[in-house]
């Protein structure tokens, strides 16, 4: 059971990936591939997670929160800097 | 053990002057001349173990690989050379005191002086051939600084730079020369290269050794033509020539080829070079001196001389002629240092050098006017002074001398040096002190004070002494010494004033009549030499100096024109080049691993990666967006590092990740944001293709190690963390213990690039740089620039990431983690208040400077490093226990953990002062008032603390 929803979640993921790389890809807007970006860090971390259910690694979990805590952070950069030139004001 | 301290106590000394000079000039000089007084009591404490004929040694090894030991011995001539430098070193310190004006910073010139004494000591004890190398180029190096002392006369630093051109490139001669020498005795101990003479005469190295190591100790002692240094060297303060320039440094040279003597002398080769060299030398000084209007150029080229005949002596080879070059060592010493010290005393008293502006003074000095003259007679060879005997002595042997069945040319050559050697004394003294008073004198002259003339005084004891009595007084040090020369019986002579009627005192007194002679026509004799054409060795050396400067610089400007795609290009295409050669000669087959599945995730991980490299490559001119696809090449590195079990590299990979990202952003709000096609199509494909050519290569190479099941020395760290780390996560236990050395250094790097950054840009933007960034920078699309919704989460992150920093610092030893990642981790967290509130809010809130940061966490992985000392380990060497506690229960301590303390702290420093620093720059092209709160938006009940609040 669990590795039927494993394997179909896996699939969502990575059909979720290649339509954000499509996004980063076609553009058009450097806010449009910041998303992007933004948008390819939540779904490795659900990736992440995915992985560490499969094989059964604790430290895949620990990747993953350490990726939701920082990882937001680039976004937030690029958006002051689109927004606001310097990032650190 | 205290032999190899009479060596090393100047070198700690030298710390002293510069000290003390705050206490006066007295204390000064009074801590100086105890350094030597030390030194030299050390030493002497084994004079009556050399007198017996022993020989002490000291030392220590140094890089026993290397063939470098730290050893001394002192036989006869080391602890003859090594007393003379130590007293007169003594006696020029005393002087110095006086000479130096008060505008003149002694505590330098001493500690100077003292670095000197200590390299001119070692050259003269060393038993390794090495060590004796570093201590003669440090006599170079020190003299340089002594001789450049006066800093603001542009003749001093000319003569400083000539002084190390000659003598450092001679210096790297010798270097070659005397490890060609080890080679052929096969050792690198003097003592022992010193006991196989036959083996090394009987070498091919033989000529090529001699060659070079002569070329070494003819510039040092000023030989034919290299003697043209020597006089510009004068440009020194008078101290500097009479200990530097007449009694100790110039005969390093002469010592050189006294200490090798048993070794290479008695061969042809020896005779034939080194003879001529001396005589010619002897002849050449002894003429120029003649002719000299400058007191002190005068006694350089009368230095010249004496150094030629020294070294012709030395040439001569036979044991007679060594004890003869010996004892005019010896007597050298003490007048010509006296002499130079009179002509200092002079210019001091007089305010002039030039002998044709003096004359008379011994009516007005008369203590300094006897001792000069007394020196002065013993220069001449008046009998009765040590000079004198020496001299005889080697008009002896010259006219005992045949060269190359030419029997008159060294008695003839030798007795007309000698005319013009007593007709330049003559002329010193004369000139200076004799005659009518004159009243046009610069200065009111006068005797000096006491401390001036005493050390005058007490090196003209010797020379009157050794003139009456030589037997007594000078005959156990002349034989001691003369004996280590030869290495062997010493030869049947007697020191003493009449030897009867002798082809020496016939030239002596034919020198004599000559010289009077020429001093009645010396106005005749200087209008013959004004007419004959004069060689400027000075304006030689500077043009070929300058043509070798411009074809330096002409081959560096070709070579390493700045163009970093240039130098990767040639590097890149070597590599191509040699490792298809390597790959095309050999023959290989397929892997034997199978390869792994292909998952769609790991072909959808594969296409991004490809996809935003792709993309790097296409859009690498519109920073912004190549920015933001590195971005995604980040996060499927992290992704493969996670999958292929590197959890480590994979978190440090997500936080670096940041970092990096918020760096380049702050840089790229400086910079255009775009880059502009420089390079034709040609250009592009040619380095397309180097490019593509090398990515070929490493994919390949990678595929061919990923393929193969080999040995690796990953199994040893696996094996080896746990019971000799104490951590189970190898790859910190790697960074923290195995390879210590490197993250140390690493650290150590990271700091500096940090401050680098700092600095550089601390100055850079001034002026026109701020006005062309200001020009780019980009439109303001908000008002907003402290988001309310921003400052609210990451202050509520703050605490949850200085947890989740803490936690993996803790366990890093055992689990993913370490100093490193928790450093980024909350150095990410800092940031993140930096950039929602403001730099000014956030600064003014954090109590540590990122400055000190670094600085503390440098210092304390060092300390962690120096503690295994106490224990008597290596430096670095870790060490773990476990300790039990009540309520955490059994837990392990590791000296790791202090290390990695100090790595963290370094990291988070580091990101905070660069990244702190590229926004001041940005402050400072735009310097909107700065808001001192939180947020931009006004809360009810907040109380604005500063006008302007509003950005």
């Amino acid at each position: 059971m669990i590795a039927a929803a494993i394997t179909i979640a896996g699939g969502a993921i990575c059909l979720a990936i290649l339509l954000t790389l499509y996004r980063l890809a076609v553009g058009p807007d450097a806010t449009d591939r910041v998303l992007a970006l933004d948008t390819l860090v939540i779904e490795t971390i659900a990736l992440i997670v995915l992985g560490g259910i499969a094989f059964g690694i604790a430290m895949y979990f620990e990747a993953a929160l350490l990726f939701a805590m920082v990882g937001f952070v680039t976004t937030v950069a690029f958006c002051k800097f689109l927004l606001r030139g310097n990032v650190i004001e | 053990m205290t032999l190899l301290l009479v060596v090393l106590i100047p070198f700690m000394g030298a710390l002293l002057p510069p000290l003390v000079i705050r206490s006066g000039r007295n204390t000064c000089a009074v801590a100086t001349g105890g350094v030597t007084l030390l030194a030299l009591a050390l030493l002497m404490s084994h004079a009556p173990a050399v007198f017996s004929g022993e020989v002490p040694k000291a030392g220590v090894d140094w890089v026993p690989a290397m063939g470098l030991s730290l050893s001394v011995f002192a036989d006869g001539l080391g602890f003859f050379f090594a007393a003379m430098i130590l007293v007169i070193g003594l006696l020029v310190i005393v002087y110095a005191r006086f000479y130096l004006s008060r505008e003149d910073p002694m505590g330098r010139f001493f500690a100077y002086l003292l670095l000197f004494q200590g390299s001119m000591v070692g050259v003269v004890l060393s038993d390794n051939v090495i060590l004796l190398l570093v201590f003669w180029e440090m006599t170079s190096l020190t003299s340089f600084l002594l001789i450049g002392f006066w800093t603001k006369r542009a003749d001093a630093r000319q003569g400083a730079r000539m002084a190390l051109v000659i003598t450092g490139g001679g210096g790297l001669a010798l270097i070659a020369g005397l490890l060609l020498l080890a080679q052929a005795a096969g050792s690198y101990q003097l003592t022992e290269i010193l006991s196989r003479g036959e083996m090394v005469r009987a070498s091919p190295l033989y000529l090529p050794a001699l060659l070079l190591v002569l070329a070494g100790a003819f510039t040092k002692s000023a030989q034919f033509p290299f003697h043209f240094w020597l006089p510009h060297a004068m440009a020194a303060p008078t101290p500097v020539s009479a200990y530097l320039h007449s009694a100790t440094m110039v005969k390093a040279g002469v010592f050189l080829l006294a200490r090798l003597w048993p070794v290479l002398a008695g061969t042809e080769a020896w005779f034939l070079i080194i003879a001529p060299a001396g005589l010619v030398t002897m002849l050449i000084g002894a003429a120029i001196a003649l002719f000299r209007n400058d007191l002190k150029g005068l006694l350089a080229y009368s230095t010249v001389s004496h150094l030629g005949l020294m070294t012709m002596l030395l040439g001569l080879g036979t044991p007679m002629a060594a004890v003869a070059a010996v004892f005019h060592v010896i007597n050298h010493a003490t007048f010509k240092a006296a002499l130079f010290m009179s002509a200092g005393i002079v210019d001091h008293e007089a305010g002039t050098r030039d002998i044709r502006r003096l004359g008379g003074l011994m009516v007005l000095m008369p203590v300094t006017g006897t001792l000069a003259l007394l020196a002065a007679a013993s220069m001449a060879g008046v009998p009765l002074f040590n000079g004198f005997l020496s001299k005889e002595m080697m008009l002896e042997e010259a006219a005992h001398t045949s060269y190359l069945g030419l029997d008159l040319l060294f008695p003839v050559l030798a007795t007309v040096a000698a005319v013009f050697s007593v007709a330049y004394s003559a002329r010193f003294a004369i000139g200076t002190f004799l005659g009518p008073v004159r009243g046009d004198y610069p200065h009111h002259p006068h005797d000096p004070p006491l401390g001036m003339w005493l050390p005058v005084a007490v090196l003209v004891v010797p020379v009157i002494a050794i003139g009456l009595f030589p037997g007594p007084v000078a005959g156990p040090l002349v034989a001691l010494t003369a004996a280590a020369v030869i290495g062997g019986p010493l030869p049947d002579y007697h020191l003493a004033l009449w030897h009867g009627i002798t082809p020496a005192l016939v030239m002596s007194l034919v020198a004599f009549a000559g010289a009077a002679a020429l001093i009645l026509a010396f106005r005749r004799a200087d209008a013959l030499r004004a007419r004959l054409p004069r060689i400027d060795a000075k304006a030689m050396f500077e043009a070929s100096t300058g043509m070798f400067v411009v074809g330096c610089r002409r081959s560096l400007v070709a070579l390493h024109d700045g163009a970093l795609a240039r130098y990767m290009g040639v590097t890149v295409a070597t590599l191509i080049a040699v490792g298809g050669y390597g790959f095309w000669s050999a023959t290989h087959g397929a892997g034997t691993r199978p390869p792994l599945p292909v998952t769609a995730t790991a072909l959808t991980a594969f296409l991004a990666l490809v996809l935003a490299s792709g993309g790097v490559l296409a859009f690498h001119g519109e920073r912004l967006t190549a920015l933001i696809l590195t971005g995604v090449v980040g996060v499927v590195v992290a992704l493969a590092f996670l999958q292929f079990s590197a959890p480590d590299l994979a978190l440090t990979q997500i936080s670096v990740d940041v970092v990096t990202t918020i760096l380049m952003l702050l840089a790229l709000n400086l910079l255009p944001k775009a880059t502009p096609r420089e390079q034709s199509l040609a250009v592009r494909w040619r380095d397309g293709t180097v490019a593509g050519l090398a990515g070929l290569g490493v994919a390949g190479l990678a595929y061919a190690v990923m393929t193969r099941n080999g040995t690796s020395i990953s199994e040893y760290y696996l094996t080896q963390s746990k019971p000799g780390g104490g951590g189970t996560n190898v790859v910190n236990v790697i960074l923290v213990d195995f390879r210590g050395y490197d993250t140390f250094a690493e650290i150590i790097v990271l700091g500096i690039a940090a401050l680098a950054i700092y600095a550089l840009l601390d100055p850079a933007l001034k002026g026109a740089a701020v006005r062309r960034i200001k020009a780019m920078l980009p439109r303001t699309e908000s008002r907003d620039a402290h988001p309310l919704l921003l400052v609210v989460a990451t202050r509520v992150l703050l605490p949850l990431s200085l947890v989740v920093g803490a936690y993996i610092f803790l366990r890093g030893h055992n689990e993913p983690g370490g100093g490193f990642i928790a450093g980024l981790v909350v150095a990410i967290a800092l940031i993140m208040q930096y950039i929602a509130s403001g730099y000014g809010w956030a600064a003014e809130r954090m109590k540590v400077d990122a400055q000190s940061m670094i600085g503390a966490g440098v210092a304390i992985a060092g300390l962690t490093g120096i503690a295994a000392f106490a224990f008597g380990r290596p430096f670095l060497t870790s060490t773990f226990g476990y300790l039990h506690s009540p309520v955490v229960g059994t837990f392990e301590l590791a000296s790791a953990m202090a290390f990695d303390l100090g790595v963290f702290l370094t990291v988070v420093g580091v990101m905070l002062l660069s990244l702190a620093q590229l926004s001041r720059v940005a402050h400072r092209v735009d310097p909107s008032p700065e808001s001192r709160e939180p947020m931009d938006v006004q809360l009810e009940r907040t109380v604005p603390r500063t006008a302007g609040g509003e950005s």
